[in-house]
């Protein structure tokens, strides 16, 4: 997609740059301050799943316009081991990191729409969506 | 970079800057452990006015410095968290259980002086 913004995810302080450049994608898009503030500490829990579970792998920011109305998509993926039991990885409070296990339970609620694609071996891919009200 | 730490009497003050990485959180908790020692102070006070977001991992993070500085026998509020960095936190389902809050620095300080001779709040 033309306009998108792609952020290579290696340390911990991509995280930072990852949900400021968010937060900017989403200010631009006329999401307000709260609703940047939710895509803004999304965006953080899915890249720091990054680091911690794959080590490298990239957050990608586009702009979405949807009859009239806008948003933002993000997407994290990277080519580490995969989530071995997702539906697990989804409740509340579970964790294989010794983590709250709140990072991809809690990017759903904060945003619209979340999925999860994950293959063992091959990687995960988290794609969600935040529309403006 | 390190998260500057204040001394005002016996109250050391935090203030978190923007975008903390976690190496820094983790400095600070030691670094705050280590002074309330050596300074004998009587309160620790986290001001995360500047940050826009509180993640699992950073609440993870001051919930544990703010245990850590009670254990060592220091009142410790955490000051300043903004009303949509507040917002995300519920949405997340993040607490800081049994650790206090309060709205701003001069907030804070009002409440860990609460009781101490010379308390602000006497005679008003």
């Amino acid at each position: 997609m033309a306009g998108d913004t792609t952020v290579p995810i290696e340390h911990e302080g991509d995280i930072v740059t990852a949900r400021q450049k968010g937060r900017e994608l989403a200010a631009a898009s006329g999401l307000s301050m709260t609703e940047q503030t939710l895509v803004a500490t999304a965006i953080s829990e899915v890249a720091r799943n990054i680091v911690v579970y794959a080590r490298r792998g990239e957050v990608i920011l586009a702009a979405l316009e949807d009859h009239g109305r806008r948003g933002v998509m993000v997407v994290a993926r990277d080519q580490g081991p995969g989530i071995a039991n997702p539906a697990l990885a989804m409740r509340d409070g579970y964790s294989t990191a010794n983590s709250l296990g709140m990072g991809l339970p809690g990017a759903k609620r904060l945003m619209d729409e979340f999925e999860l694609a994950t293959t063992i071996g091959k990687g995960t891919t988290v794609t969600m969506k935040k529309w403006g009200r | 970079m390190a998260v500057p730490i204040m001394k005002q009497g016996d109250v050391l003050i935090a203030s978190m800057q923007e975008a903390l990485t976690d190496r820094a959180l983790v400095q600070l908790r030691d670094e705050l452990s280590d002074r309330v020692g050596r300074f004998r102070s009587r309160a620790v006070i986290i001001d995360v006015t500047a940050l826009d977001v509180l993640d699992s991992f950073a609440t993870r993070t001051i919930r544990s410095i703010a245990y850590t500085t009670q254990l060592r026998g220091a009142r410790t509020v955490v000051v300043g968290i903004q009303p949509e960095v507040a917002f995300a936190m519920v949405q997340l389902g993040l607490k800081l259980d049994g650790v206090s809050t309060a709205l701003d620095l001069e907030e804070g300080l009002l409440l860990v002086n609460e009781g101490a001779p010379g308390d602000r709040r006497d005679g008003r």
